[in-house]
């Protein structure tokens, strides 16, 4: 039924798009219809496909990075308050900062290989896994708490065995937002200062007025990213499973 | 098990300077059941917090003693009315979270003893989200009675169940508790008259002791004796709110 859904979605999406195209009479080097651009696209499929390959690894190197310091650093800050106190006004300045305005740094320190394009999208799901990780181990239902309390459990038990566990559906949420933007960031850094990956393409098709190599390269990016997105869904499903049985 | 304690709790509670509760005093005597009946909002819930050492949000003016003298909190189970279960753990896992939370191993055979006993070995690797009601409380007694502590503290723990589901936890409780000290904090006077050896009603003025039969717990349902002392605890309830 959703596959259905999605397929019309598709074609009505399409149907618009080369709509426009035929109505308006718009020059291909502005607005390409989409079958020009399929065909664009199987032309250079070589390329379009080496290129993400490219970005697909930045993105991955990323998430995976970025998701290992937002769990250790939430956890961190749920075990000391005396560091929360500390740490929390800084996290949320560099949250503050636009990490767009940072990329130029990245570049200048970290070349412009891919490290750099992985520091951005580090960057870019750092806060949004670290904040959703670390509301959910502060918010472990009380009853949980008192019932420990009696137990004589040491805090750092407790963070193992009921704070962390019961956290889990909040870093699930956190970790699919995390899919969201971390293309985002390694595009970014690619636009930045880059030799190869989608967004380099996409800079380079522009520049020389292949309007449809661009499209090629955009719409190749939007599908890993919604394959991206449908694989952490499928992925962290199975940590938020409890959340649905979750009572205070 | 330890030597079981009575306890002896005297004082008087406040919240942001409103009193809670005027001088009160309330004797739980060594292995027996004390049911302590009240309605909503009159600190029940916080006399039963203040023994076991948790939070309460109010100034308690006062002191807890134990009639051995030694200290109270390490010594107590807690039962609430929302059975606590971790749902992402299974009922074994459930029933030996005490163990783990103190990094001691469980004892195995013990485990399966009770699990037996609450009539639940065909559910033991279940999670809590695929149990009824009455066995997720039976979960959470066979924790609390693992936790092997002489003072046990019940916080409405059968509220939330059908009639006949509560009548059943009450009869398997007093039997799987028997010799410990009980405190049952309930709103219900069908279940203080069944299981108080005493039953102390609690209003905003204090605690009044009231007489339950003589006969032993769990009391009989249908006898004369328990659904007078019944009718009487509720003419007391009533009228406090009048």
């Amino acid at each position: 039924m959703k596959l259905i859904y999605g397929i019309t979605a598709t074609a009505f999406a399409l149907a618009l798009w080369q709509g426009i195209v035929t109505i308006t009479g718009l020059p291909r080097f502005i607005l390409p219809g989409p079958g020009l651009v399929a065909q664009t696209w199987w032309e250079n499929r070589g390329i379009i496909l080496e290129h993400a390959t490219v970005t697909a690894a930045e993105v991955l190197l990323g998430l995976a990075i970025g998701t290992v310091l937002g769990i250790l650093t939430a956890i961190q800050l749920a075990a000391s308050a005396q560091t929360r106190l500390l740490v929390q006004p800084i996290l949320v300045f560099t949250q503050a900062l636009p990490v767009f305005a940072l990329a130029p740094l990245l570049t200048l320190w970290l070349g412009y290989g891919l490290w750099s394009k992985v520091a951005m999208a580090v960057l870019i799901i750092y806060f949004p896994v670290t904040s959703a990780f670390l509301d959910g181990l502060q918010r472990t239902p009380t009853g949980y708490l008192d019932l420990a309390k009696t137990m004589q459990a040491s805090p750092m038990r407790v963070l193992w065995h009921i704070r962390i566990p019961a956290a889990l559906p909040s870093l699930a949420s956190g970790l699919r937002l995390a899919a969201v933007y971390a293309p985002i960031g390694a595009v970014i850094g690619e636009w930045v200062g880059a030799s190869r990956g989608l967004g380099y393409l996409m800079l380079l098709a522009n520049g020389r007025a292949k309007t449809d190599l661009m499209f090629a390269a955009l719409l190749t990016l939007g599908a890993f990213s919604i394959l991206l997105h449908f694989a952490v869904v499928r992925m962290t499903r199975r940590l938020g499973e409890h959340a649905a049985q979750a009572h205070p | 098990m330890k030597t079981v304690p009575g306890i002896s709790v005297s004082g008087h509670a406040e919240i942001n300077g409103a009193s809670l509760f005027d001088h009160t005093v309330l004797d739980l005597v060594a292995g027996q059941w004390t049911c302590l009946l009240g309605g909503s909002g009159v600190g029940k819930t916080t006399i039963l917090r203040l023994i076991a050492g948790l939070q309460t949000g109010a100034d308690f003016k006062g002191e807890i003693t134990a009639s051995d003298n030694m200290s109270i909190p390490a010594r107590t189970a807690y039962m609430a009315q929302n059975d606590l279960l971790l749902p992402w753990a299974s009922v074994k896992h459930n029933i030996t979270l005490g163990a783990r939370l103190r990094g001691e191993p469980a004892n195995a055979d013990a485990v399966d003893e009770l699990i037996e006993w609450v009539q639940l070995t065909n559910h033991a690797h279940k999670k809590p989200g695929q149990l009824s009601g009455g066995q997720r409380q039976r979960v959470a007694l066979a924790r609390t009675l693992l936790e092997d502590k002489p003072i046990i503290l019940l916080d409405e723990p059968f509220s939330a169940l059908d009639a006949q589901t509560r009548t059943q936890m009450q009869d398997l409780a007093v039997e799987l508790l028997a010799g410990r000290t009980v405190l049952m904090v309930t709103h219900d006077p069908a279940e203080a008259a069944r299981l108080g050896h005493t039953i102390a009603v609690l209003s905003s003025t204090g605690i009044c002791i009231s007489e339950p039969p003589a006969t032993p717990i769990p009391r009989e349902i249908d006898a004369m004796q328990t659904l007078r002392c019944q009718a009487a605890l509720l003419k007391l309830l009533l009228g406090e709110v009048a």
